[in-house]
């Protein structure tokens, strides 16, 4: 049904049945634009979504960074990353036609004339544009520079535009703790109103986290089970089977907790754990993320060594390869005490959940390289089958794996063919690389387009983000104390035998 | 590691029960294989061209069907020859599966068919499906009697408007098909990019105004793609609430009028030459002297405005061309979502072409 031309004004009747919905002509500066993720991932992603033709119809990209180059030496260096990075092979022509586009600001992050050519360059590009395109600020950089960045935007008049929308997003880490995470939140709200600001924490924007959502609440099936009535316990592992490699300098002053647990598995808790919301919308979907976050009781300092188990891995063996402990690595010191692995208990203090203990694991060099959120079910109230001549009648189990595999596979009891009555669990699997022909984005691509749209349901807000920081900040106090215990694993093992006893007893790790 | 099974003059209970039997047995030896089960694609062809057909259906990429029943129909043939088989979408089939990650697999069952079989193909193809899933028809060689028998098995139904030698005639049948099963046509799909971005071009709240105000459409197009401009059209009318009127041949193009309340707008669709099929190039007026034109273009599509004052701006709008291999690959995908749209267009467009 067509709409009438006095509503068109309010809405584009075009945009009607269209997969791809308009995005406002943007111009994207990438701060830090030479540097690893912008290589990796940033510009691969655009180039992705160049090709695809999901960009503005208006697209302008500035790369800055405190590197003095021309724009003829930046734009080869985003060919040769995008040839390198891409999900697919670049087509020569829409490649040649988005690095026409690209300029090279070099911007010394804490020197105001930097900022002027930066406003410099946006300001040519408004004037071609005729009315000014909207600004996105991408801050990729190492964090310590958020600050003055932000702080350097206000400064030069470019945080705000009477004609055009200005958005900030700012890569993770939020911080490092609680205090700097807040002081860095002061800078930016000191510039930006929050509806400007972006956090990334990319695991929003891979479709198998934003599947957890459709499972949840376009099934009726498993909502009314979802609760302390019928769960016995949660794992979410975030698995991984190779080292640091070459991030020894990041990831020995992050360690395990900060690089995981803080923010993409409190996020994997929250989608898991949050209440339906009314609609699918950003202030909807985060103000029940925040809800569950408020619902976790930070532990004491003290009681931390009852609910969290830190380790780091030793020399071991990993896919039949010798392999250094983490100290052995290159460039990591000798007598490091970062760990590399993280186990955590929590508990979700709310009608839905109390009682349902919720246990965390992550590490390097473990067994298997997974992501996954089990939900163990509890056992059937009264049993009428022998177990004897089986292994019995299992509860059941529910997995949503993140990856590799994505999918959901549920444990059912089942009788073994015979002329006994005897139950053995069986797996009913879906895969959802059998059901669905499309590939998935880059989780990239689509935060990407998500911020340029201005649509930040895909994104952390300022108090899920302390909230996080509130809950892992005491954990973190007590394992940089004097004499805080640091268990150690083998490379290519499970994970150290000290995290078992979180579990509490009848209860075991999945195998990895 | 494809497992095949072939017949001669055999039945559909037959085929069925060797295609569970050729899943069983890949299951056992490949744990990691798991069978894709997303949509079942009927194809109707001419047996002398079925090779072309195959080959545009290997194109499409990732977009394949999880079962694909190819029935090649051969003059004058009274019984019927199959042929199954299982393949990997593994590329690399000699080193097996990727390890700790799983490889899907598709079936495809091949019949070779007579004349004769179309009127109760589905009584055929029935057990060949599989069930739950989608079913989607397509009979890229006309064979119009096979594919209303399979009417009551589908869900939805691909053609290609611009195949039709009489356009009129295609529109019709696409419109009388859309009453009991969802369409997906081909010729639509060639406009989408075109449609995504009038509408982009037209989303800014000050440019949204225009809208009511557009004067004059000119489509250009293919020689044999005026299915896809006149849908274009069609779109424009029924999304802007345009009352559209029969387009006249004059001077090698079609040219028409559409009118609203206070507006006339003036609808021009004419052929250039240009070797993809599909659009070449869309220019909208308003009243008021505003102009938004899209042209082909290296790496995207040429945008072009004009202002009221007169002022206009040239540059290039990114993205890839799909090519017909990626057209049809849509045109599968596109089974499994449904686009509220093309309907309400192809009834204008019907107008148009004088029905």
């Amino acid at each position: 049904m067509a709409l009438d031309l006095q509503q068109a004004v309010q809405e584009n009747p075009l945009i009607e049945g269209l997969e791809r919905l308009p995005v406002p002509a943007t111009t994207l500066t990438i701060f830090g634009a030479t540097g690893d993720l912008a290589r990796r991932k940033l510009l691969p992603a655009i180039y992705n979504l160049a090709h695809e033709g999901a960009l503005p119809e208006r697209f302008n990209l500035i790369g800055a960074s405190r590197r003095d180059e021309s724009d003829d030496a930046f734009r080869n260096q985003a060919r040769e990353a995008i040839e390198h990075f891409s999900r697919r092979t670049p087509d020569a022509r829409v490649l040649d036609s988005l690095l026409d586009r690209l300029q090279y600001v070099c911007v010394p992050f804490d020197e105001p004339e930097g900022y002027a050519r930066l406003d410099e360059a946006i300001a040519g590009l408004d004037a071609e544009a005729g009315a000014p395109p909207a600004r996105s600020y991408y801050l990729s950089t190492a964090p310590e520079f958020f600050p003055v960045i932000v702080q350097s935007l206000k400064a030069a008049g470019l945080h705000r535009h009477e004609e055009a929308a200005v958005r900030c997003v700012i890569e993770k880490p939020f911080g490092t703790d609680l205090a700097s995470a807040r002081s860095l939140q002061e800078i930016v709200a000191s510039v930006f109103h929050e509806d400007q600001v972006f956090r990334i924490d990319h695991y929003l924007g891979k479709e198998t986290v934003q599947n957890l959502l459709a499972f949840r609440f376009a099934n009726l099936m498993f909502e009314p089970v979802w609760n302390r009535q019928y769960i016995d316990h949660v794992e979410i592992t975030v698995a991984e089977d190779l080292g640091i490699g070459t991030r020894a300098g990041y990831y020995d002053h992050a360690g395990a907790l900060r690089d995981l647990v803080q923010n993409h598995m409190l996020q994997l808790l929250t989608l898991l754990c949050m209440e339906p919301p009314a609609v699918f919308g950003a202030d909807e979907v985060r103000d029940e993320k925040v809800k569950v976050l408020r619902a976790i009781t930070p532990p004491a300092v003290e009681e931390v060594p009852e609910m969290a188990v830190r380790a780091q891995y030793t020399a071991g063996v990993s896919g039949g390869e010798e392999v250094p402990g983490y100290t052995e690595e290159d460039d990591v010191p000798p007598d490091s005490q970062t760990e590399t692995y993280a186990a955590l208990r929590l508990e979700v203090h709310n009608w839905r959940w109390a009682g349902v203990p919720i246990f965390l694991r992550t590490g390097k060099r473990l067994a298997r390289k997974v992501t996954e959120i089990a939900v163990q079910l509890k056992p059937v109230p009264h049993l009428a089958f022998q177990s004897h001549g089986s292994v019995g009648v299992q509860p059941n189990l529910l997995v949503l794996a993140v990856q590799p595999n994505e999918g959901v596979s549920l444990s059912l009891g089942a009788k073994i063919p015979g002329s006994r009555m005897r139950i053995r669990p069986v797996n009913m699997e879906f895969l959802y690389g059998t059901a669905f022909m499309s590939q998935s984005p880059e989780a990239y691509e689509r935060l990407i387009l998500e911020a340029m749209r201005g649509d930040a349901t895909l994104f952390t807000r300022n108090d899920e983000v302390e909230r996080q920081w509130s809950i892992i900040d005491p954990i973190l106090r007590a394992w940089h104390g004097d004499g805080a215990p640091l268990a150690t694993y083998a490379a290519g093992s499970p994970g150290p035998p000290e995290a078992d006893a979180l579990l509490g007893e009848g209860r075991s790790w999945r195998g990895l | 590691m494809d497992d095949v099974w072939a017949a001669r003059d055999t039945t559909p209970e037959a085929i069925e029960s060797a295609l569970r039997r050729l899943l069983t047995r890949r299951r056992h030896e490949y744990e990691d294989h798991v069978p894709a089960r997303v949509l079942n694609l009927v194809v109707i062809v001419d047996r002398q061209f079925r090779g072309e057909i195959e080959n545009r259906l290997e194109r499409v990429g990732r977009f394949h069907p999880s079962r694909l029943v190819l029935c090649s129909v051969e003059p004058g043939r009274r019984t019927i020859d199959a042929w199954a088989g299982i393949a990997s979408d593994d590329g690399d089939l000699g080193a097996g599966p990727h390890p700790g990650r799983i490889s899907v697999t598709r079936e495809h069952v091949e019949l070779t068919i007579g004349a004769r079989h179309l009127r109760a193909l589905d009584t055929i193809v029935d057990p060949l499906l599989v069930a739950d899933l989608a079913t989607m028809v397509w009979a890229p060689h006309g064979h119009t009697e096979g594919i209303d028998s399979l009417r009551r098995l589908a869900q939805i139904v691909l053609l290609d408007t611009q195949d039709q030698m009489d356009l009129a005639a295609g529109l019709e049948r696409a419109c009388e098909l859309a009453r009991d099963t969802y369409v997906v046509d081909l010729a639509w799909l060639r406009s989408t990019p075109w449609r995504e971005r009038v509408a982009a071009a037209f989303d800014p709240p000050a440019l949204r105004r225009a809208l009511g105000a557009i004067s004059a459409v000119t489509v250009h197009h293919r020689a044999d793609s005026v299915a896809s401009a006149v849908l274009f059209c069609g779109w424009l009318a029924s999304r802007l609430g345009w009352r559209p009127e029969a387009l006249a041949q004059a001077r090698g193009r079609l040219a028409g009028r559409a009118r609203t309340r206070r507006q006339e707008i003036r609808v021009v669709l004419e052929a250039v030459d240009q070797n993809p099929p599909g659009l070449s190039g869309v220019m909208i007026e308003t009243a008021s002297g505003e102009l938004v034109g899209l042209d082909r273009s290296e790496g995207g599509l040429k945008a072009r405005r004009r202002a009221r004052d007169g002022r206009e701006q040239e540059w290039t709008v990114l993205g890839a061309s799909r090519g017909e291999a990626g057209i049809l690959g849509e045109g599968v995908r596109q089974a499994l979502l449904r686009d509220p749209t093309y309907s309400p267009a192809l009834a204008a467009a019907r107008i148009m072409v004088g029905r």
